[in-house]
């Protein structure tokens, strides 16, 4: 190769650099670093069992989670986006029939049972984590969170954040549908 | 006035640590200190709980003090929020497969960079060894002429 095509070769460098940065950036920009993986995906969901909203009420505890195809959520009142999704709750509930069970997260009962009164309740039972230490068991780091739970009781998937309408059709409803065949 | 330059000067920058989270025991509040800087707050991601006033945070510096004072090690704690976290709660991830390319990274970049050095250098001497000096113009060879006439008495000037 003569002095002159190695040059002409060099000037070619910054494209290189450009091209490889570009493709990186494209990858990389369309993740969102604040969405962690869960520890969880495939394994069974952490032991625990949680006393209801009220005295005497039903809570959750993990043995609620076997038999069927469902929903964990994790919410609260004090929490803003869990109001957005909760329509999307109450329609996968009443319309698809998804059994939602509901972790209730460092809320004072009274707020919550007031949450439910004004918002719906799509929630077949609830378990109120007071101190949040089941969440910690289940790595929340936000709420809402929520968990598809297969009929063995074991998490396959966590959505953290509000549920978005194309979350639900595009994986959450497929999800339930693979997972109940 | 000198009571507040006092209280100014002796004040410590407000940490994220509160006074009831602190264990009794000084060696097991340093080891909880210790542990809380290697944890990651999920919630601000570029704090360590140690440093961050979220609430999760609290949450998890309080769970790393009961788990030392129920006899953990160092070790057992950072592994126990690490099971339920995964390796980006770990201020120091662990060398796996997965996390290879994060510690290798740079020092692969600095071998290809001083090798495509190497490579450069290399091939310019060789550059400059093997080129041929440019031909004189006629103008410098006069000059060269007159230069190395110049100290010949009787010639030139």
């Amino acid at each position: 190769m003569s002095a002159v095509t190695r040059h002409r070769l060099l000037l070619l460098l910054p494209l290189a650099v450009f091209l490889i940065l570009g493709g990186y950036f494209a990858l990389g920009l369309t993740r969102d670093p604040s969405i962690l993986p869960s520890m969880l995906i495939d394994k069974p969901a952490p032991v625990f069992a949680l006393p209801g909203l009220s005295e005497g009420e039903k809570g959750l505890s993990n043995a609620d989670l076997t038999g069927k195809v469902q929903l964990i959520n994790v919410f609260a009142s004090w929490c803003a986006p869990c109001r957005v999704e909760h329509p999307l709750l109450m329609r996968l509930a009443n319309e698809q029939g998804v059994t939602i069970h509901a972790i209730n997260y460092k809320d004072k009962p009274e707020a919550a049972k007031a949450f439910l009164a004004q918002m719906g309740n799509p929630y077949t039972a609830i378990g109120a984590d007071k101190d949040g230490r089941v969440a910690i068991d289940f790595g929340v780091y936000g709420v809402p969170e929520t968990y598809v739970i297969d009929r063995q009781g074991r998490v396959r998937y966590r959505h953290v954040g509000p549920l978005m309408p194309f979350d639900v059709d595009e994986k959450i409803l497929p999800m339930i549908r693979e997972l109940s065949k | 006035m000198a009571a507040i330059a006092l209280a100014a000067t002796l004040s410590l920058p407000a940490l994220a640590v509160m006074p009831d989270e602190k264990l009794a025991d000084p060696v097991m509040e340093a080891r909880a200190r210790e542990i809380s800087k290697e944890l990651r707050c999920l919630v601000c991601q570029n704090q360590s709980i140690d440093d961050s006033n979220a609430d999760l945070a609290r949450d998890l510096r309080v769970l790393v003090r009961e788990r030392l004072v129920a006899g953990d090690s160092n070790e057992q704690v950072l592994a126990y929020v690490h099971d339920r976290y995964g390796d980006f709660v770990l201020l120091r991830p662990p060398v796996t497969g997965y996390t290879a390319l994060l510690w290798g990274g740079p020092f692969a970049l600095l071998l290809l960079a001083g090798f495509g050095t190497a490579l450069y250098m290399r091939q310019r001497r060789r550059d400059v060894d093997t080129m041929p000096a440019p031909a004189l113009t006629a103008e410098e060879e006069a000059r060269l002429a007159a230069l190395l006439n110049d100290d010949k008495p009787g010639v030139g000037r």
